[in-house]
């Protein structure tokens, strides 16, 4: 019997980011994959879907009452996936790990009596099973946690797999779905709604780049050397949650932020507060730069330089540039 | 209005954190109240504070807790920042409970407190610091059949209108939200500052009571909750390998090209 893997894309009015490809890569080592949507897809997208292996996309038509704005509610776009799920026949359902799209699941999980995995860095199948393997305790334990009842919801940390295309492409179908959306769903009001402009060519996401360069207090506020090394490497750019309450930075990484697990963190002027370990301490090389040699962060680095970061970090973008030639 | 902050006891994330069969280890000793759950104790305490005294007077904030004796220090450190009551559900067959189990509970527990009087609102932290989950919040709403309004990085209730609205900020996306009461709200750590206890309230925290319910009071099955009706199972939790030494450099003029080298002998430039 096929296991049919349902996978919601984020971003399908644009292309597909990394995130999105690593879900489709994932979906296809578990079974058939297919793809749902709020959006039209573009052609972009289309053709990437076909690379995947993704022979149909399902397109959500949701009733003309939902506002543009109020499509974004969870109980609007759970009620959207619990349709696909149906429509699709989808035995496992996966969401990249979003705030919006966490909750999207928990409710969707609810509607379908399915159990449900946070957060999962990898997604396999094992005796007949789904099973969402995690690292927790800001990345000192590895967990494993099966998924009992027939269905499944995961939502997956960006970089747990490199994306690779199928070994064919296909051609990829639109199918639009109608969807019944109950008064109930919209009993929240969206009074606003302001997007954040999405900038193409610019800096990756901090949640899903490969490469984090952030900085703490010990910037100072100068975040000039932080994002100059950034730009080198195509890096995203963070803060530490004292940074950004300090005014100098508008992202930060932590427990209560965007929790982070990259190939490569470089921390500048950070010294490593719980907080803040518990958002990055899961990436897989982590390198410190600081004038304190006994910063809490070094404890954890795989690399540490002791020293002035204004001076240390626009060397080393140099000497970056000039290997890059 | 009647306030219930759902809150968890969660090792602390400066002890030693741990798992013993497949079940993360909540020792008293290394156990505290969940530290964005201040948050939300906060916003509940500063909602009544906003009412005209006679509200005040008749207005209740409900600290409530599913876990064994030992989450009596959460429950007691809600006390100290002022919480008037404190509910601990509590009971064998709850152990290995997922998100669902969980919520079951909890909102059995809140029907029961609705029972009593009408619940304007409930309110819990933004997620819990052990499993950072952030879904229990949207499943008690469901559960209840409330509105949900979550992530709230400000919280404004009118108690006339009957009405609250949250300014939640996503990583895409600035959204100003509104629901009528009652509705079940998350707070960030950017929702406030939580007060620090005074000396009369800590030396009253202590003796004040803490009621223990178990599932039979709440009527719920203890085949739907716990290990037995849990949806997903710990197959195995392991410690990983301590990180290799860490490599340190001096930077005495040459720090940051060090650090390009090191990038680039390990194919991360």
């Amino acid at each position: 019997m096929t296991t049919n893997v349902l996978v919601l894309l984020d971003s399908p009015q644009t292309q597909l980011r990394s995130a999105a490809l690593e879900l489709l890569t994932i979906a296809r080592s578990l079974g058939r994959p297919k793809a749902v949507t709020l959006g039209s897809p573009s052609v972009a997208t289309l053709a990437q879907l076909g690379a995947y292996g993704v022979d149909t996309v399902l397109q959500a038509e949701l009733p003309t009452s939902v506002s543009q704005d109020a499509a974004h509610l969870t109980a609007v776009v759970s009620q959207a996936l619990a349709t696909a799920v149906r429509r699709a026949d989808a035995d496992i359902v996966l969401l990249s790990a979003t705030f919006p799209n966490k909750e999207a699941a928990a409710r969707l999980a609810y509607e379908l009596g399915a159990g449900l995995v946070i957060d999962a860095a990898a997604v396999r199948a094992e005796d007949g099973r789904a099973v969402g393997h995690k690292r927790v305790f800001a990345g000192s334990w590895d967990t494993s946690c099966e998924v009992l009842t027939e269905q499944a919801v995961f939502t997956v940390r960006a970089n747990s797999v490199v994306p690779e295309p199928a070994e064919s492409s296909v051609e990829t179908e639109v199918i639009g779905f109608p969807v019944e959306v109950p008064a109930s769903a919209t009993t929240v009001t969206v009074v606003s709604r302001e997007e954040k402009p999405v900038v193409e060519g610019g800096r990756p996401t901090l949640a899903e780049a490969a490469t984090v360069v952030a900085g703490g207090r010990g910037t100072e506020g100068d975040f000039a050397p932080i994002e100059e090394l950034a730009d080198v490497l195509g890096a995203a750019v963070g803060a530490t949650r004292d940074a950004v309450y300090e005014g100098w930075f508008d992202t930060f990484i932590g427990q209560t932020g965007v929790t982070i697990a990259p190939r490569l963190y470089i921390g500048a002027g950070i010294s490593g507060a719980p907080h803040h370990r518990g958002g990055m301490q899961a990436s897989q090389v982590i390198v410190a730069v600081n004038n304190d040699s006994d910063c809490p962060l070094f404890e954890i680095a795989d690399f540490a330089v002791v020293g002035d970061l204004a001076e240390i970090l626009p060397q080393a973008a140099q000497v970056l540039r000039e290997h890059k030639g | 209005m009647r306030i219930v902050v759902a809150v968890k006891y969660v090792p602390d994330i400066h002890a030693d954190r741990r798992f013993d069969a497949g079940r993360v280890v909540r020792s008293s000793e290394e156990g505290t109240l969940n530290e964005l759950d201040e948050n939300a104790i906060e916003a509940a305490l500063r909602i009544v504070e906003s009412l005209p005294q006679d509200e005040q007077e008749s207005s209740e904030v409900v600290v409530l807790t599913m876990a064994g004796p030992e989450a009596d220090t959460a429950i007691r450190k809600a006390y100290q920042m002022g919480v008037g009551r404190g509910v601990r559900v509590s009971d064998e067959a709850l152990a290995g409970s997922d998100y669902f189990g969980t919520v079951a509970t909890l909102a059995a527990a809140v029907r029961r407190l609705s029972d009593e009087a009408p619940v304007d609102l409930v309110i819990t932290g933004m997620a819990a610091l052990d499993g950072l989950g952030s879904v229990v919040p949207v499943l008690l709403a469901a559960e209840l059949g409330l509105p949900q309004l979550t992530l709230a990085g400000k919280l404004e209730v009118d108690a006339q209108a009957r009405t609250a609205q949250v300014t939640r900020e996503l990583d895409d996306a600035l959204e100003v939200l509104s629901a009528p009461l009652p509705a079940v709200v998350s707070v960030t750590d950017h929702a406030n500052w939580p007060r620090f206890p005074n000396f009369k309230l800590i030396m009253a925290a202590r003796t004040q009571p803490i009621e223990v319910w178990d599932l039979a009071s709440l009527g719920l099955d203890p085949a739907t909750v716990g290990e037995a009706g849990a949806r997903t199972r710990v197959l195995a939790a392991t410690p990983r390998p301590p990180r290799p030494e860490v490599e340190v450099v001096v930077d005495k003029g040459e720090g940051g090209r060090a650090l390009a080298e090191f990038l680039i002998r390990n194919d991360l430039a």
